[in-house]
């Protein structure tokens, strides 16, 4: 007979054995590999932006003003003398922090108050979704730029912000994930086991509707990025002198003419970076998807 | 059906509402004095007083929000403070600009985004699907307002072809008009098409799965017929979704491309607003993108129902 101690070795292995599986579909394909190699390489510049930055991105230096690329420079400087490439690696930061906690924020609101609407109904059903739809009836960058005409720009406040704005859509797909399992058997055993709301929302749930909000989260990272880009290019992102993407690329277009180079290289990271990302998420998505992964 | 409508009205006159709370409520909160955004800094306390109760900040908010929810029912936005005109005719003038952008690249974007979703779809693990899906996938990762500024580098300052900024009416300078339309609408379009070709692609795959696209083709269909009769049939409702979505993203959407090219449309007058606290602009601005968006809801659900029999709203409510 089977010890409880093998038992538990056996769902060990069983837990690793997926685990083995899932890794070996995520970079079955090379874009994957390639996309995750990407990512990797845009966090380790950002980690490591005081090593690589070859020099510091807010000094002024006007007698350096808007030179071309060159030895000393390697993409040239800006109107007011400051290295282009060391502001790119610095620019990294922001889109990377942006991103990241955008994603985050809007992802553990969202789960809490969908879970919330499904499992709870009524009213609170109600007036969760109104709200949401209120606030998606709102295009996402609109809505940021309000808010960040209210709440005042920087990076802190642009991710809550960024976060907020996508909030609705996480809350709807929690609900209607929820909806789904909520009448499962083992949600009404976990119920007469005398499990309070909570523990089975966080307990059984949650777990269980997982795949789907990962796969949500590394595809909008992205879009967040692309987003905080376009809020820099437009003025009302991260303050003045930090160094963000789009407002290099803001800067930099009314030198078009003279340097190129200082307008157009900050838009290729941000796609760059971008690409990256979805390659990697459309990447986990599919090895998530059991049907793509053949175990079904 | 009749019944759906009243339930869907309803329920968006009720996130109308709250969306107008909203934003009445942030602009209340946007920092920095109203009166002086609208006259300047430097005016005597007496012009100061007059013009401070003349928008009535004296009053409780809450009055301030009936006056101008009530303004609102009637057309009436408030002044504009950078602009000093009426809010309505204000906007008026502007979305025109937007909504005829839209249309035209929607108009370009979407059957090229068809084309090229069937194509990639049919031709599915083919070298014509690799190329075009990766072209897609990467323009889709392309920041809009770098895709002006590269335009803008290369066929306009590089090259001279085409004026760098701009818009006329064609009915002002026809030539003119055209030339200062191009790069626009590429930058418009070309993330409707990428968007477009991954949509239909996906769901065109969904579709040629099924079992009844196998019994078309071994009844002895040709693949042609199949295509366009049987997959295509389906596989085009989502892409109303998006036709609506597009819609109402509209001036979020042109916000960027009419920065870029200094067109004065909806988007550019919204970039300013936010960035002169011209609060009645903005107010007007995000309200009616807002009702935009609702109404384009409501239609894309009506317009599922008549394409597709199978989708009853009376029996899923």
């Amino acid at each position: 007979m089977e010890t409880i101690l093998e038992k538990a070795r056996t769902a060990k292995e069983r837990k690793q054995e997926s685990r083995r599986k899932f890794v070996k579909a995520l970079f079955r394909r090379k874009v994957v590999l390639f996309g995750a190699i990407g990512v990797l390489a845009f966090i380790l510049i950002a980690v490591l932006a005081p090593l690589l930055a070859p020099y510091d991105p807010n000094k002024t230096d006007f007698f350096a003003a808007l030179q071309s690329p060159s030895g000393a420079h390697l993409l040239g400087t800006d109107d007011l003398g400051r290295d282009v490439l060391s502001r790119i690696i610095y620019g990294s930061r922001v889109s990377l922090a942006v991103g990241v906690l955008a994603v985050a924020i809007a992802c553990v609101a969202g789960t809490f108050l969908g879970m919330c609407a499904a499992y709870l109904g009524g009213w609170a059903d109600a007036v969760i979704m109104r709200s949401c739809e209120a606030l998606m009836s709102i295009p996402n960058t609109v809505l940021a730029m309000a808010l960040i005409a209210v709440f005042g720009g920087g990076l802190r406040n642009l991710a809550i912000i960024l976060g907020l704005s996508t909030v609705p859509g996480y809350v709807r797909m929690m609900r209607a994930e929820v909806l789904k399992i909520k009448g499962s058997d083992f949600v009404m055993a976990g119920k007469l086991q005398g499990s309070k709301n909570l523990r089975l929302m966080y307990k059984h749930i949650l777990p269980n509707s997982l795949s789907p909000i990962i796969v949500m989260m590394t595809q909008q990272v992205g879009q967040t990025i692309l987003v905080e880009a376009g809020l820099s290019f437009l003025g009302v992102g991260v303050s003045v002198p930090t160094a963000s993407w789009g407002s290099m690329v803001s800067d930099g277009k009314a030198y078009l003419l003279t340097n190129p180079v200082f307008a157009i290289t900050p838009g290729i990271c941000v796609a760059i970076l971008v690409i990256c990302l979805n390659m990697f998420g459309d990447g986990i998505r599919d090895a998530l998807d059991p049907r793509l992964r053949g175990d079904i | 059906m009749g019944k759906y409508l009243l339930k869907r009205l309803g329920q968006t006159i009720l996130v109308m509402f709250l969306v107008s709370i909203l934003v009445f409520l942030l602009m209340s909160f946007i920092p920095g004095d109203p009166v002086y955004a609208m006259l300047g800094e430097d005016i005597t306390p007496e012009e100061y007083q007059v013009a401070y109760e003349q928008l009535g900040l004296d009053k409780p908010l809450i009055t301030r929000y009936a006056g101008w929810l009530g303004g609102v029912f009637q057309g009436d936005f408030g002044v504009s403070y950078q602009y000093h005109v009426e809010v309505e005719e204000l906007i008026a003038s502007r979305v025109t600009v937007t909504l005829y952008l839209a249309v035209l690249s929607t108009v370009i974007g979407y059957p090229i985004g068809i084309l090229f979703g069937m194509l990639t779809a049919v031709y599915r693990g083919k070298k014509a699907d690799s190329i075009l899906t990766f072209i897609a996938n990467l323009c889709n990762c392309l920041p809009q307002f770098w895709i002006g500024i590269c335009l803008m580098y290369f066929l306009a300052l590089k090259s001279g072809l085409l004026p760098s900024y701009g818009f006329t009416w064609p009915w002002e300078d026809f030539g003119m008009h055209m030339k200062q339309l191009i790069m626009p609408l590429i930058c418009l379009s070309i993330g409707s098409i990428a968007g477009v070709t991954r949509q239909t692609r996906s769901s065109m795959l969904e579709v040629i799965r099924q079992d009844y696209v196998r019994t078309a083709r071994s009844k002895g269909l040709r693949e042609k017929k199949v295509i366009l009769i049987h997959v295509m049939k389906n596989g085009l409702i989502p892409i109303i979704t998006m036709l609506g979505n597009r819609l109402a993203f509209m001036v979020g959407g042109s916000m960027f491309v009419e920065s870029v090219f200094q067109i004065p449309g909806m988007g550019s007058l919204f970039v300013k607003a936010i960035g002169g606290k011209d609060i009645p602009v903005v107010q007007a601005c995000v309200l009616l993108t807002a009702l935009v968006s609702c109404l384009a809801y409501i239609v894309t659900d009506l317009l599922y129902m008549l394409v597709d029999p199978r989708i009853s709203l009376v029996e899923s409510e």
